[in-house]
């Protein structure tokens, strides 16, 4: 049985408000994540960038209640569907896990177990949330593999995961996924294992799934191309904490905090010659033990100057709903804004006209 | 499936040839030590010198007198031993390896299934008493010798406390075969069984428990959980059967070793005339013949049951099928 609450199509799939993630460390709380804030709406696909290191994985695993580090602390709020996520007995969270919310991780070579055929796997996640007998599983199982692109799908549901390519791996590991048909699937670089041309193919097929299943998609990534290609509205995390987020043509026409300014300069252009030095950024992002007081940013910062050190910016609105946490726009002297290089998806257009274009 | 098992029958074969020929080497075509003298024993007459060189061929080439030796051991099967009366070695071999066998596979039953319960609760309840309680227990039974505890419940259980309701069902120490009387093996051999069985337990429960909780955080693992499985489908099915192929080959090691002769203590404490008594009492008498038999016969075992887990393990886990 479900906690229902009446959930109407008009609010958002998933809003989170403040959320954040504390571990104990050397006899101290420290944070991974602070006061991140969000909403996913029905069938949109929202971007979480930044660095490696910058809590996106966390962010993921607290929603799904994955996070089991002894002493770890959520606190805030993430209402699915009108239930709350944080502090939901487990019990509950693991019947919306696999059902309602589903994931896709980074690795598709170690994400399977590798004793078990990958049909049997899809068919226990199918079996332990649905009534189905075995045979219909298993029926279903290979339905989903043909709809996620899988050749010969009855065969390839007979294969041990060694035995398939990491392209075909993520597409099964995606069949799986959506095997409950979820209504949020949180995609954690699911494309970063894989070669550019599977990446594209990878891509292509996240973004067709709002028209074919429904789905929306929080979509984790360090890469601000795949963002351009991908999302409708992005958040861009740095240390754990928000730095900008907002659609994601506004935030790459007007990127207003200077670290999403870094990350854009340093796509490579889609057309023309590939420029011999990309821009990059210097030195690497503090761990949440070494975050200094103020902007995080700080440190790597061109702009920064003595607002920025002594206390932590605010989220500014910028615009409807684009936000930066940086001192320069209300001080009033904003970031110029950016020429485009990057073509980005139009929010909501249908997927399947979207042009791809394999980065 | 079938190539890859031919050619492991294949190695088998060549590496029991390699096995023998070594052991031939070392015990009867070592330059400078007559192994005529060694066979007949101390104080033989010059007939018995002479009957013995006859029979093995030693004043004949090498291969022909290691040719002879394996005819004698497999072929003819009469290969004695004059040490001990011109009593049939390989006929006493055949008789030792029952109880070899019921000793070692009772404890090895006894062991596995203790070991997996007590190895998966520990995982479980990782960092709790249960956990605790149950690898400190396992600590204890790998520190315990096991000739120390044979000779304990021997006392506890065949005189101090015999007469009590608890312990009057224990049959005297030996051995009584299964095809005599079941329900007396079984009486007999149960404490041996527990005694050989505590330190393997130890063992076991240890290696497994660090094994689960080290593939607590694999990948897949991470994905059993989002799949919203259960806690106690996740440890079973996902972490405890990927776990067994590190189980089987440790176990198949073990159990091989012990059958080849390796419960010499157990067998010696409470009487039972298996294998590991035979080596034992072949070393103290020099009794050549039968150090050649039993050791033969540790090498076929081992090695056999080695192929046996190979193929388990070509059963038990599907990349290793794939790699051959
Ligand atoms: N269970 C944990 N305990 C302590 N620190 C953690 C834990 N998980 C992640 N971290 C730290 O939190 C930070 C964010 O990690 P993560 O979310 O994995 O980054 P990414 O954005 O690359 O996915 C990293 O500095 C990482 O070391
Ligand atoms: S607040 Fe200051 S240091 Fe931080 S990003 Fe803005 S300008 Fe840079
Ligand atoms: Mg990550």
């Amino acid at each position: 049985m479900r906690a229902d609450m009446p959930h109407t199509s008009t609010q958002p799939l998933l809003v989170v408000q403040n959320l954040s993630v504390h571990v104990p460390a050397q006899g101290q709380l420290i944070s991974l994540v602070e006061n991140v804030s969000f909403t996913v709406g029905a069938q949109e696909i929202v971007g979480l960038v930044g660095e490696s290191g910058s809590g996106k994985s966390v962010t993921a695993m607290a929603l799904m209640g994955l996070l089991d580090s002894p002493g770890v602390r959520i606190t805030g709020s993430a209402r699915f569907k009108g239930q709350e996520l944080v502090g939901m007995p487990p019990r509950l969270l693991r019947r919306l896990r696999g059902r309602d919310i589903a994931m896709i991780f980074q690795d598709p070579m170690t994400a399977f177990t590798p004793v078990y055929t990958i049909g049997w796997q899809i068919e226990e996640q199918i079996r332990a949330h649905t009534s189905l007998s075995r045979k219909q599983a298993q029926q279903r199982a290979i339905t989903l593999l043909a709809e996620m692109g899988v050749p010969d799908p009855a065969q390839m549901a007979q294969r041990y995961p060694h035995q398939l390519s990491g392209g075909l791996r993520q597409r099964a590991m995606i069949a799986m996924a959506l095997s409950c048909n979820p209504s949020l699937l949180i995609a954690d670089e699911p494309t970063t294992a894989l070669d550019v041309t599977v990446q594209a193919q990878i891509l292509e097929l996240v973004r067709g799934l709002r028209s074919s299943h429904g789905s929306s998609v929080l979509f984790i990534t360090h890469d601000m191309g795949v963002v351009a290609q991908t999302c409708d509205s992005t958040l861009v995390l740095y240390s754990g904490r928000i730095a900008e987020t907002g659609p994601t043509a506004d935030l790459f026409a007007h990127p207003s905090h200077p670290y999403t300014a870094a990350l854009l300069a340093s796509i490579p252009p889609i057309t023309g010659p590939r420029p011999a030095h990309l821009p990059t950024i210097a030195s690497a992002p503090p761990t949440p033990h070494t975050r200094p007081v103020g902007c995080a940013f700080a440190p790597r910062c061109t702009y920064a100057h003595t607002p920025c050190t002594t206390s932590q910016p605010a989220l500014v609105p910028i615009s409807a709903q684009h936000a930066a946490a940086c001192v320069l726009p209300t001080e009033g002297t904003p970031l110029p804004p950016r020429l485009g290089t990057v073509q980005t998806a139009q929010a909501h257009s249908a997927p399947h006209q979207t042009g791809t274009t394999p980065l | 499936m079938l190539l890859p098992l031919l050619r492991r029958l294949g190695q088998t074969v060549f590496v029991l040839f390699g096995i023998s020929v070594l052991v031939f080497a070392v015990f009867f075509a070592t330059p400078g030590a007559d192994p005529t003298a060694r066979i007949a024993g101390r104080n033989a007459s010059p007939q018995t010198l002479e009957k013995v060189r006859q029979e093995y061929g030693f004043n004949r080439p090498i291969p022909v007198q290691y040719a002879t030796m394996m005819k004698k051991l497999f072929i003819t099967q009469d290969l004695a031993s004059y040490v001990d009366r011109g009593e049939r070695v390989v006929p006493e071999i055949m008789r030792a390896a029952p109880v070899t066998l019921s000793l070692v596979g009772g404890a090895a039953l006894i062991w596995v299934v203790a070991a997996i319960t007590m190895g998966t609760l520990a995982a479980a309840f990782k960092d709790t008493w249960v956990d605790r309680t149950l690898m400190l227990l396992g600590l204890i039974g790998i520190s315990i010798p096991v000739f120390w505890l044979g000779q304990v419940t021997n006392l506890v259980t065949q005189s101090r406390y015999h007469n009590t309701w608890l312990f009057s069902w224990v049959p005297g120490l030996g051995y009584i075969p299964l095809s005599q009387d079941p329900w007396g093996w079984f009486k007999t051999l149960v404490t041996p069984w527990c005694v050989l069985a505590v330190m393997f337990i130890g063992i076991y429960s240890r290696v497994l428990r660090a094994d689960l909780v080290a593939l607590a955080n694999e990948d897949f693992m991470r994905t059993a959980r989002a799949k919203g499985l259960s806690p106690t489908r996740i440890l079973l099915r996902h972490g405890l059967r990927t776990s067994l192929v590190t189980f089987v080959s440790l176990f198949g090691l073990d159990f091989a070793q012990l059958v080849g002769g390796g419960a010499l203590l157990t067998e010696v404490v409470f009487g039972l005339p298996g294998v590991g008594h035979l080596t034992y009492q072949a070393l103290t008498n020099l009794d050549l013949p039968l150090i050649m038999a039993t050791v033969m016969y540790s090498a076929v075992f081992v090695v056999v049951a080695n192929a046996l887990v190979d193929m388990l393990y070509l059963f038990l886990d599907p990349r290793v099928r794939d790699a051959r």
